[in-house]
C-alpha cells in the first residue's frame, strides 16, 4: 500500500524542485507525443527548448523574440501571482488584455496623426486604465453582490473578444483601406509606436515595464505591509479578518493590480509586436499566464523564469511548425501538460509518500 | 415589428436544441459540485466531448457510436482531474483550469484534420402524432433522441439525488465530508464516481454541439459553453429542475438573438452576440446578491479531504 502522510511543514526542497522536474517529465511525455504523430522526438525537442537560442542559423532572428514573447507573459502572471496569493482568482486576464489594447490603441487612433512625445505616455496610461476597469467589473459585483470573480472575469474574457470584433469591423476600422477589417498600423505612427529600444535585443517598453513589475511586486510582497495582509489572507483568511485585513478591499486591490499590469500588456504588444487592432489580436497570453505564475511559485523572480520559458515554447513551436509541419496546437498541449504535470508533483511539497505493509494499513 | 417574422413554435423548438448542451454540461457539473468537488475543467471535458465524438462518429458513420465515444473521452479527461485533486490533494481551482487548457490544446491536435467535414445526420425520433398537434407538435415533438434523454436525465438526476441511498450518500459527502467519513463512507470513491459523470455529461454535451447543433467540428468551438454551464449550477442553486428552468431561459436568449441578427436588427452582430455572456453575468448577480439567503451550496464545495487517521 501507498499511503499520503502529511509533511509538519511544506518541503522547501520540493517546491524549488517540482517545476524542474516538470519541464523534464513535459519534455518526455511531449516527446513520445511527437513520436506519435510521427516526427523525431529529439529533434522535435530540440527544435523547441534549444534552437531558438543556441542554433546559429535560427538564434539571430529568434533571441530577440524571446524577450518580445516573454514580456507580456511575465507582466500579465506577476499581477496574477498576487491574486493568487490571497485566494483571489482572476482568470479573465485576456479579456483584461484585449480592452487594455483597445484604450491604448483608442488613444494613438485619436491623436493620428499629431506628432508628439506625450503620445505614447497617454497610451500607457490608457492601457493599464482599460486593464484597471475591465477587472473592476468582476471585483465589483464579486464586493457588491458576492459573485464569482472566477467565472464572472472568464465571461468577460468572451464580452471583450467581441468587443476586439467590433472594433476592428467598426469604430477602429482603419479609413484608407477599404474592405480590410482592422485598425492603422500603428507601427508606422511613430508617435505611438512601441519601437525596439535596442538593434536586435528584442527589448521594448514592454520589457521594462515587466522588470518593473517584477521588482515592485517582489518589494512590495516582502517589504509592505499590503503585501503581508495578502500573504495573511491566502494562507489564514480567519485570522487577517481578525487582524483587521478587510477582504473586500484585497479583492479590489488584487484585482486592480492584475487587471491594470494585463491592460499594460495588451497596449505594449497592440503598439509593437502585434502592431494593430484586429479580430485576431488576442493571443491566449492571459491565459498562458496563468502556467507561468504557477510555475514561477508565485514569486515574482520564478516567474521571470517561467515567462522566459514559455515564451521559449511559443517560438520553438513556430520553429517546429516551420521545420517539421508540426501543428501548431501541439505546443498548447505542451503547455497544459506542464500545468498538469506540475500540479500533479506539488504533493510532494505538502505530503510524503509512505509505504505500509498490506494489512497494517 | 421584427419579431414578427419569428414563429413562435420555431422558436421554441430551436431554444430546446440551443440549451440541450449546456444542460447536459450543468447537471453533470451539478453532481459533482453535490458531491463537494468544483470541477472547473467543464469547458475542457466539453470540447474533448466534442472533438472525440465527432471524430468517431465521421469514421463509423454512426452519431450513437460517437456519442458513446464523446462520454468515453470526457470521462477520460475527467480522471485525470481526479486523479490530481482526489489521490494528489492538488487545488481543485488550478486542477481544472489546466484540464481546459490542455483539453483546448489535444482537440485543436486531434480534430486538426476534421475541420469542414460534414458528420452523419442524426436522425429525429419520429414520434407520429405527437408531432402533428398543431404548434405543440411543432415546438415540442420534432426534436432528436438526446433532447429528450437529457430531460430524462434532469429527472433521474432529481429522483437520485432526493430519493436514493447512494444519493443521500453523495450529499453527505458533499455536505461534511468529515462526518461521512466518519460515518465509514468511502468519501474519494463518491468523489471520483461523480466526477466521472460529470465527465461524461460535459462530453455528451459537447458532442451535441458538434453533431447536432453546430453540426460541424472547427477549433474552440464550445465558446464559453462550459463556464456558462457553471454558471447555471449556481443559478439553479444545485437544483436539477432549477438547472433546466435555467438552461431553456439561456437558450431562449441565444435563440433569440440568433433570430435578431438574422431579422437584420440595427444592432452589429458583435454586440448581439456577447448578449449571451452578458446576461449570464447578470443572472449570477441577482443570484448571489440576496443577503442573508443561503445559496444552498454545498458544505464542502472545493475543499479537498485527506483521511488523517
Amino acid at each position: 500500500m501507498i499511503r499520503l502522510e502529511k509533511r509538519k511543514e511544506p518541503s522547501k526542497f520540493w517546491r524549488i524542485a517540482n517545476p524542474f522536474l516538470a519541464v523534464a517529465l513535459t519534455m518526455l511525455a511531449g516527446g513520445i507525443m511527437f513520436a506519435m504523430l510521427g516526427k523525431d522526438p529529439f529533434v522535435a525537442i530540440r527544435l523547441i527548448f534549444f534552437d531558438p537560442i543556441f542554433s546559429e542559423t535560427f538564434a539571430s532572428y529568434s533571441r530577440p523574440q524571446l524577450l518580445i514573447k516573454s514580456a507580456p507573459l511575465i507582466l500579465i502572471a506577476v499581477g496574477l501571482a498576487i491574486g493568487f496569493k490571497a485566494n483571489v482568482w482572476n482568470i479573465g486576464a485576456e479579456g483584461q488584455y484585449i480592452i487594455g489594447a483597445l484604450f491604448g490603441a483608442g488613444v494613438a487612433l485619436a491623436f493620428f496623426p499629431a506628432p508628439g512625445w506625450y503620445i505614447f505616455p497617454l497610451m500607457v496610461l490608457a492601457g493599464a486604465f482599460g486593464g484597471f476597469l475591465w477587472a473592476m467589473i468582476p471585483a465589483i459585483l464579486k464586493t457588491r453582490f458576492n459573485t464569482n470573480e472566477i467565472l464572472v472575469s472568464l465571461l468577460l474574457v468572451y464580452v471583450a473578444e467581441r468587443i476586439l470584433a467590433a472594433m476592428s469591423l467598426g469604430l477602429m476600422r482603419n479609413p484608407d483601406i477599404a474592405g480590410f477589417p482592422g485598425s492603422r498600423d500603428l507601427r508606422r505612427y511613430e508617435a505611438a509606436h512601441n519601437a525596439e529600444l535596442f538593434a536586435n535585443t528584442g527589448i521594448h517598453w514592454g520589457v521594462v515595464a515587466a522588470l518593473i513589475a517584477v521588482i515592485f511586486a517582489y518589494a512590495m510582497m516582502t517589504r509592505h505591509m499590503l503585501g503581508f495582509h495578502i500573504q495573511l489572507a491566502g494562507q489564514a483568511p480567519r485570522a487577517a479578518r481578525f487582524g483587521g485585513v478587510s477582504p473586500a478591499r484585497l479583492v479590489v486591490v488584487c484585482l486592480g493590480i492584475s487587471g491594470a499590469l494585463a491592460g499594460l500588456a495588451g497596449m505594449f504588444e497592440v503598439s509593437g509586436p502585434g502592431g494593430q487592432v484586429r479580430i485576431e489580436f488576442a493571443s491566449g497570453y492571459g491565459f498562458t499566464a496563468i502556467i507561468v505564475a504557477f510555475l514561477g511559485r508565485l514569486n515574482p523572480f520564478g516567474i521571470v523564469l517561467a515567462g522566459l520559458l514559455l515564451g521559449l515554447t511559443y517560438i520553438g513551436g513556430e520553429l517546429s511548425q516551420m521545420m517539421l509541419q508540426l501543428p501548431g496546437a501541439a505546443i498548447q498541449v505542451f503547455q497544459g501538460m506542464l500545468l498538469f504535470f506540475l500540479l500533479a508533483l506539488d504533493f510532494q511539497t505538502n505530503y510524503r509518500l509512505r509505504l505500509t505493509r498490506g494489512a497494517s494499513a | 415589428m421584427i419579431l414578427g417574422s419569428i414563429n413562435p413554435a420555431v422558436l421554441m423548438a430551436a431554444l430546446m436544441v440551443a440549451a440541450t448542451p449546456i444542460l447536459l454540461a450543468a447537471i453533470g457539473e451539478l453532481v459533482v459540485e453535490k458531491s463537494g468537488v468544483l470541477n472547473l475543467g467543464v469547458e475542457g471535458m466539453m470540447i474533448m466531448g466534442a472533438c472525440v465524438g465527432f471524430i468517431i462518429a465521421v469514421n463509423t458513420g454512426s452519431p450513437f457510436i460517437g456519442f458513446i465515444g464523446a462520454a468515453l473521452g470526457g470521462m477520460a479527461l475527467s480522471l485525470l482531474f481526479a486523479l490530481l485533486t482526489q489521490a494528489l490533494m492538488t487545488n481543485q481551482v488550478a486542477s481544472g483550469l489546466a484540464l481546459t487548457l490542455f483539453g483546448l490544446g489535444l482537440t485543436a491536435l486531434l480534430g486538426q484534420r476534421y475541420v469542414g467535414i460534414t458528420p452523419p445526420r442524426t436522425p429525429k425520433l419520429d414520434l407520429g402524432f405527437l408531432s402533428d398537434i398543431p404548434f405543440l407538435g411543432r415546438a415540442l415533438f420534432t426534436h432528436d433522441i438526446v433532447v429528450y434523454l437529457t430531460i430524462a436525465l434532469v429527472g433521474a438526476v432529481w429522483w437520485f439525488l432526493k430519493y436514493s441511498r447512494a444519493g443521500m450518500i453523495l450529499r453527505a459527502v458533499g455536505e461534511n465530508h468529515d462526518a461521512a467519513h466518519a460515518l465509514g463512507y468511502h468519501v474519494k470513491r463518491v468523489r471520483v464516481l461523480a466526477i466521472m459523470f460529470g465527465g461524461a455529461c460535459a462530453g455528451l454535451g459537447g458532442a451535441y454541439l458538434s453533431l447536432i447543433r453546430v453540426p460541424q467540428w472547427t477549433e474552440g468551438m464550445t465558446v464559453g459553453a462550459g463556464w456558462i454551464a457553471l454558471a447555471l449550477v449556481v443559478f439553479a442553486s444545485w437544483r436539477p429542475w432549477r438547472a433546466m428552468a435555467g438552461a431553456y431561459l439561456f437558450g431562449g436568449i441565444v435563440v433569440l438573438q440568433l433570430n435578431l441578427q438574422a431579422a437584420g436588427v440595427r444592432i452589429p452582430v458583435e454586440y448581439l452576440s456577447m448578449s449571451p455572456y452578458l446576461i449570464t453575468i447578470l443572472v449570477l448577480v441577482i443570484i448571489s446578491s440576496g443577503k442573508g439567503r443561503s445559496l444552498n451550496a454545498p458544505g464542502s464545495l472545493n475543499k479537498p479531504f485527506h483521511a488523517s487517521s
